[in-house]
């Protein structure tokens, strides 16, 4: 009476549920306009990471080539954004101003994280003095507002877009340790931990089994919210000129050079600064979306 | 004689206050204050009693969820509040629990599937094929199909979510379930259907039954001896239906007279009780019930607190109107 | 006399994800007044729904009423405007829910609360209090005096405490005089008593009797538990599936229960008593209302359903006096 069945409807019956989840977010998240709107920003911004370099139409503008006689145009046909002052074109540099600041976001979120997210479930789980240290050292960092924490590692270590990540990455892990943190202690109690440990699971199992796999809503809508204010942070030390340095296409440097050039020759600095307007309001409204829908979960 | 299969002597459990509040001084939540129960292989043995009585707090003790603060706990006459954490693990096949409320004690990122399997992967190592038909033949017992096996808890129903749990409880061949309300969650077509069913799993397997409930017609229901605690005593036990039938301590009689009847005409004779349950930080002195206790005596029962008194049946009583 | 609440042919719908839900069925209820009316189903059968419509307390988007009236003291609640149910709502309809923690602000104190209620509907027309604007030391004292006659002791002194000083059952008696302190003609209590222990119940079901009784309101008392509401209640609605099927007075419920899923739901009750006979259960479960059963919603799982249980939905028919059932048996 046992039916074989084939691996892919096997893979089928176990996923059916999770599919029906998935779905079910999708349709949850249409409903509202805003985050749609988000959602399609973040899309359209993540496609032109990915396609870039197949896009742009003077590859050479992106770091060296200049363009001495091409300098100061408006835009037109053949330079959708204008050329700068060096006669690079904006629009190529635009573009790959996205992939380098997908990359930065991504990276800085990442390491965030990494720190942050294991002391959090430390913090919360363990408890007692662990807690207090964890705990009380992330209040130091938060305590202090980050631009200038990050403004302050970077001038010790020296301008440039690699220590501008490190110095964010700093300034953005406490925020998780905090969130994680008080997650866990809301989950310790509750029944199913409680019956993890009543059959015999080990502290270990009850972390990575039980308490991580449903930390992970929260994570995932404070990391979406996150990305986009990680570039815009990013983008705020390139254009003190403490991050990306020149010729890097970087929308905050950008931005700080074609300050200068304003009001005339606006198409310098506008059109990096669109770039990140759009780019950060559409995670903040995905973000919110995403909470909306995960965080708690409604059903009708 | 046989020993019983489970047998508490005088275990008691209490949870120190922080110096935070009233008073300036240190106390205790006493939450279980000295219990003396036993349970016979193949019976079962209800624990009745309302918010603050200790109940749950008995159960997670005996599973040594929280570490009993005094007191034993024997097993087949073996004491394992003693037990080493190895001696314990091997201790989780025999006994298992089947939480009170089954919205929350199912995690919610884990299928059906996952859940029930859980214990065979922690304590036998199962994997693969073999796992799979394990988890198959218990949703099978419970009366489960298999089409649920992969679903997540909240795509189930209140009584289905019940039996997962019972499924799981089940997978390690338990000799002893303590089960936590188990139906206080359930609609009232469903819960007879769930007695039913544990009592012929029960038979079934030969399981011994904890039942734990504020729901006086469910343990009426299913067990054949009961216990009934106030702030974390015992303070009647015996055989169901003697107590529930002539309820000698004034506080199970005010319990059995409140119990609302689906009839009619309603009891003329109720029992109503001054006052609020006291919280477990001030457990009154003498007798614990005093405080609302119709039946009074005086300053005895303010001051003394009743020792047991035995009946011929077989029941007990701690109180001064039968010493 | 006229009833002073009349529900006629509500139907509610709700949209979800997977679909609209018929939530209630165009149901059909009359509270009579100074009258006590019970409302039982269990989980999903549209009580609270029907409970919150009353009060138009529904989200209207993803909820929709369909058709019906409800009609309280002859006037059509549906068709009031926002300000006027403002009006009505705990002045002239008061309601009592489950949860008592959370209808109170754990910030504040009780005394505050309670003020705060009897001040935001004072306008000076209440008639127990000699004319004039009711001021805050009077509503002091008029909630001081509210807290004695849901018997809290020393109201005088509780009065300052925090909700989470309070027990679950004094909370819940706080929550009544709550609702009770503009006199309200219709109290609806849905599922007071669910979250208190057994001995608190009994408290607050004798309080809510005694109240009946010395103030004449009436009551709607929605509960799952048969017994909950044999005990407050002269008749007894049961709901199924978003349709009453029978209607009737509570006597008449158990003395003669005429629908199947009535007699199912009595059987399946785990008496008190001894254990004379087997109690048993209904077969089947609680229908999916996106796609609800055809004709009568309990057919399936009816051990006497006939072919047109199929097709036609049963009408309301009276078989005795004031004894109503819907089912094609009669």
């Amino acid at each position: 009476m046992k039916e074989i069945l084939s691996p892919w409807e096997r893979w089928k019956e176990e996923r059916e549920s999770q599919i029906r989840n998935f779905k079910l977010i999708l349709y949850t998240l249409s409903r509202s306009p805003l985050s749609v709107i988000g959602f399609f920003c973040v899309s359209v911004f993540l496609i032109i990471a990915l396609i870039g370099p197949m896009i742009i139409t003077y590859p050479g503008d992106i770091k060296g080539t200049i363009h001495m006689d091409q300098k100061l145009r408006p835009p037109s046909s053949n330079h959708p954004f204008g050329t700068d002052e060096v006669g690079r074109d904006i629009y190529s540099r635009v573009i790959m101003g996205t992939r380098l600041s997908f990359q930065i976001g991504l990276i800085i979120i990442f390491i965030a994280m990494g720190i942050g997210v294991p002391l959090g479930i430390i913090a919360g789980y363990i408890g007692g003095w662990l807690n207090e240290i964890i705990m009380r050292v992330t209040d130091i960092f938060l305590s202090i507002p980050g631009l200038l924490l990050a403004l302050a590692i970077v001038g010790a270590l020296g301008p440039g877009i690699k220590n501008a990540m490190l110095a964010l990455s700093i300034v953005w892990w406490p925020g998780y340790v905090r969130l994680v943190q008080g997650k866990t202690l809301s989950l310790r109690e509750e029944s199913y931990v409680e019956a993890a440990k009543s059959i015999g699971a080990s502290k270990l199992r009850v972390i990575f089994s039980h308490v991580l796999p449903n930390c992970t809503s929260p994570i995932i809508v404070k990391a979406s919210m996150d990305m986009g204010m990680a570039i815009l942070f990013a983008a705020n030390l390139g254009f003190i000129g403490v991050g990306a340095q020149p010729p890097i296409p970087e929308w905050g440097a950008m931005i700080s050079t074609g300050r200068n050039y304003l009001p005339d020759h606006w198409w310098m600095a506008t059109f990096p600064g669109m770039a990140i307007l759009i780019t950060v309001l559409g995670f903040n409204l995905l973000g919110d979306g995403l909470r909306d829908v995960l965080d708690p979960q409604s059903r009708i | 004689m046989a020993l019983p299969l489970l047998e508490l002597k005088n275990l008691k459990k209490y949870f120190p206050l922080r110096k935070r509040f009233i008073g300036g001084h240190k106390g205790n939540v006493r939450a279980v204050d000295g219990i003396s129960f036993f349970i016979r292989g193949g019976d079962s043995f209800g624990l009745v009693g309302e918010s603050g009585s200790g109940k749950t707090t008995v159960a997670r003790a005996i599973l040594r969820l929280v570490e009993p603060t005094e007191g034993e706990v024997l097993w087949d006459g073996r004491d394992i509040c003693k037990f080493l954490d190895s001696e314990m693990e091997e201790m989780r096949r025999n006994m298992q629990m089947i939480f009170q409320d089954p919205h929350s004690s199912f995690n919610p990122r884990k299928t059906v599937f996952k859940s029930i399997a859980e214990p065979l992967v922690i304590h036998e190592g199962m994997r693969g094929r073999g796992l799979r038909e394990r988890v198959e033949e218990l949703l099978e017992i419970v009366g489960l199909k298999r089409e649920h096996m992969f679903r997540y808890p909240h795509e189930l129903s209140g009584g289905q979510k019940q039996r997962v749990g019972i499924a799981r409880a089940l997978s390690l061949h338990p000799k002893l379930l303590i089960l936590d309300e188990p139906t206080s969650a359930l609609d009232v077509s469903v819960q007879a259907q769930m007695l039913h069913f544990l009592e012929l799993l029960q038979k079934r397997m030969g399981l011994t039954y904890l039942f734990i409930s504020h729901n006086l017609a469910v343990i009426r229901y299913t067990c054949d001896r009961v216990g009934v605690m106030y702030l974390g005593k015992i303070i009647e036990m015996g055989k169901t239906e003697g107590i529930f039938s002539f309820p000698r301590h004034p506080y199970t009689k005010a319990l059995v007279s409140a119990v609302p009847v689906p009839q009619a005409e309603q009891p003329e004779k109720m029992v109503y009780l001054e006052g609020d349950i006291p919280s477990a930080t001030h457990i009154p002195s003498g007798c614990r019930f005093h405080t609302r206790c119709l039946e009074k005596i005086g300053a005895i029962c303010e001051e003394i607190e009743p020792s047991t008194h035995y009946f011929l049946d077989g029941n007990q009583v701690d109180c001064h109107l039968y010493q | 006399m006229e009833p002073i609440l009349e529900i006629q042919e509500l139907r509610i719908e709700f949209e979800t994800f997977e679909g609209t839900s018929q939530v209630l069925d165009g149901i059909h209820l009359t509270l009579g007044r100074r009258d006590t009316l019970g409302l039982v189903g269990e989980t999903g059968c549209g009580k609270s729904i029907t409970a919150k419509a009353i009060l138009r307390l529904l989200p209207i988007p993803p909820a929709r009423i369909v058709s019906g009236e409800i009609l309280f003291e002859g006037e059509d609640l549906l068709k009031k405007s926002e300000e006027e149910m403002k009006e009505i709502r705990g002045r002239r309809i008061a309601m009592v829910f489950q949860d008592p923690m959370t209808f109170l602000n754990p910030v504040f104190t009780i005394e505050e609360q309670l003020v705060d209620v009897i001040l935001a509907h004072g306008r000076g027309d209440d008639s127990s209090l000699q004319g004039g604007r009711l001021n805050r030391k009077r509503a002091v004292e008029k909630a001081i005096e509210l807290l004695g006659e849901v018997k809290i002791p020393q109201p005088e002194l509780r009065i300052k405490s925090y909700p989470h000083e309070f027990s679950g059952g004094m909370r819940q008696r706080v929550l009544i005089a709550m609702a009770l302190s503009r006199s309200p003609q219709i109290l609806i209590a849905d599922e007071p008593t669910t979250a208190l222990d057994v001995t608190i119940q009994a408290q607050i079901l004798w309080l809510i009797n005694d109240l009946v009784q010395r103030h004449g309101h009436s009551v709607l008392l929605i509960s799952h538990d048969l017994g909950v509401v044999a005990r407050v209640c002269r008749r007894i609605a049961v709901m199924y599936a978003g349709s009453i099927v029978e209607n009737c007075s509570t006597v008449q419920l158990f003395k003669r229960p005429l629908h199947p899923y009535t007699r199912g739901l009595l059987n399946s009750i785990l008496t008190f008593s001894k254990r004379e006979s087997e109690a048993q259960g209904i077969k089947g479960v609680i229908p999916d209302l996106i796609q609800p059963p055809s004709g009568c919603r309990f057919h399936p799982r009816c051990f006497e359903m006939m072919e047109i249980c199929k097709k036609e939905k049963p009408s309301m028919i009276e078989i005795e006096e004031g004894h109503w059932v819907s089912c094609h048996l009669y």
